[in-house]
């Protein structure tokens, strides 16, 4: 029977910590990219012009119904070869994760947007501001508070997802963990941490995003 | 005399000058529904017309096609000598890119029956947005502005408030000081008090007759305030199904109306 071993846990620990950073890494790399590839999807959406429109939504219905696994793979393996375009594996995972929370994320900030009365819109052209003044001081101003929970929950929900980037090669904890694992032939020590780890991180983070979702109802 | 001579007549005596805005067979229709029929009206610099009618008549689509939020469906409208919605180009008309509607809209300001303040801004910057980054003004001259139109509403005292803190009352002033502080020819106004309290609907009735006064500035004011048209306008325009159906001077329109649905509406306001 395997017993834990806390000797063999707290001498693995440091590796641990060292890939959690990658980890923390690659998820907000990640969703810096998901921020701003949303907001273009959800303004391209929304584009007057037809064809960028159907453009917009033909790439959002396509990246949310295929796994990001496999655009993960895509990304990593097909696209060296097919473009000559070749990115390290924690470029390719934040590249991965980024576009498909990005369609995720265009949903919300669509939301957002529509949320806001004709009347803000109605007023902006009263006072003859650009579409681009409009949009940047009008519009997203109000837009973004009100969203900014849900997108933090998607923000949790992508960390959660980042051991997929194991199967890339990226050397976050999961495949720190498996490493350990087959280099001393003990599982339990290392895959207990890495899940006690994520608990530590994703609760505080959802315990924020509660409050602030309180705050926010509050005003 | 009949009611569109009479009309004709007075129409001609009042335009012996250049109009500021000239509608022209202007007609709208949203689907299958025509709320404005072929509609024909000018405006004299400095004259302040009211616009009455039932609801769903068209009066408000009338002055929002003016303001460029609705596009006319057939028609053309001038303002201060230059097409609305149109271009002239080699001869032909086309349809106006936003270019050209911005050069034109800043000749036009509007008041909203909801206010639309931004409530993401306090007062002075509501009031300060557009003269910076529309006409732009450097900052000090935009809020010096700024301060003169607040005062001139009675609101010099909540420059730092947000919209939120304010009554209705307050919020359609500030209003009224976002949309004088362009500076345009002709100024919108658009059920300015349908939204408020009773209570509030005096002071906001009260700043724009202060402006009406002033003279100088065109006004258009879409209103079920009878009494405050007959104060204000010197035209009173009455709108039904899409129609111009009577319009005269307020004495005219209040005293001696002349077409029966006038007569008919006019008489549902005696006895509220």
């Amino acid at each position: 029977m395997v017993i834990w071993d806390w000797e063999f846990a707290i001498k693995v620990l440091p590796d641990l910590f060292k890939a959690m950073r990658v980890t923390v890494a690659a998820t907000f790399a990640g969703f810096g990219l998901a921020l701003v590839i949303g907001l273009i999807l959800a303004l391209g959406r929304r584009a007057s012009f037809k064809p960028l429109s159907l453009l917009s939504r033909g790439i959002i219905e396509f990246i949310r119904s295929t796994p990001l696994l496999i655009q993960l793979f895509f990304i990593f393996y097909a696209l060296p070869l097919a473009t000559g375009i070749s990115l390290s594996a924690f470029q390719a995972g934040a590249l991965g994760l980024g576009l498909h929370y990005g369609t995720y994320l265009s949903e919300v900030y669509r939301a957002g947007i529509d949320a806001i009365p004709r009347g803000q819109w109605e007023a902006a052209t009263a006072l003859n501001f650009s579409r681009l003044h409009t949009w940047t001081r009008i519009i997203l101003p109000q837009a973004i508070p009100p969203i900014i929970p849900v997108m933090g929950n998607y923000l949790i929900a992508m960390f959660k997802e980042t051991p997929l980037l194991s199967t890339i090669t990226v050397v976050e904890m999961l495949q720190t963990a498996k490493i350990i694992g087959s280099e001393w032939y003990r599982y339990l020590e290392p895959f207990t941490i890495v899940g006690a780890l994520f608990l530590l991180l994703s609760y505080p983070a959802s315990v924020l995003v509660r409050r602030l979702e309180l705050r926010l109802n509050q005003r | 005399m009949s009611v569109s001579q009479m009309s004709a007549a007075l129409q001609t005596d009042a335009f012996a000058e250049q109009p500021i805005v000239r509608y022209r067979k202007v007609s709208k229709s949203f689907g299958d529904l025509q709320v404005i029929k072929e509609i024909d009206l000018n405006i004299a610099p400095g004259e302040k017309v009211a616009v009455i009618g039932p609801s769903g008549s068209g009066k408000t689509t009338l002055v929002r096609m003016l303001m460029t939020l609705e596009r006319p469906s057939g028609g053309t409208i001038e303002v201060d000598g230059e097409m609305l919605w149109h271009k002239r180009v080699n001869g032909k008309l086309v349809p106006a890119d936003e270019k050209h509607l911005q050069r034109v809209r800043c000749k036009i300001g509007m008041v909203f029956q909801q206010f639309n303040l931004f409530p993401h801004m306090n007062v002075l910057r509501n009031v300060t947005e557009a003269p910076v980054h529309v006409l732009g003004l450097s900052r000090a001259e935009a809020e010096e502005r700024a301060r003169e139109m607040l005062t001139k509403v009675g609101l010099a005292d909540k420059l730092d408030a947000y919209p939120a803190k304010l009554s209705g009352g307050q919020q359609q002033r500030v209003a009224i000081a976002r949309a004088l502080v362009m500076r345009p020819k002709v100024m919108l106004f658009d059920e300015v008090t349908s939204a408020l309290d009773p209570e509030l609907v005096g002071e906001v009735l009260t700043v724009i007759k202060e402006i009406a006064a002033e003279g100088d500035m065109t006004m258009m004011l879409v209103t079920h305030e009878m009494d405050f048209a007959r104060e204000v306008a010197d035209r009173v325009i009455f709108i039904d199904n899409g129609e111009i159906m009577e319009q005269g001077p307020p004495w005219a329109i209040f005293g001696h109306p002349r077409h029966p649905r006038t007569r008919a509406f006019l008489s549902r306001f005696r006895k509220k």
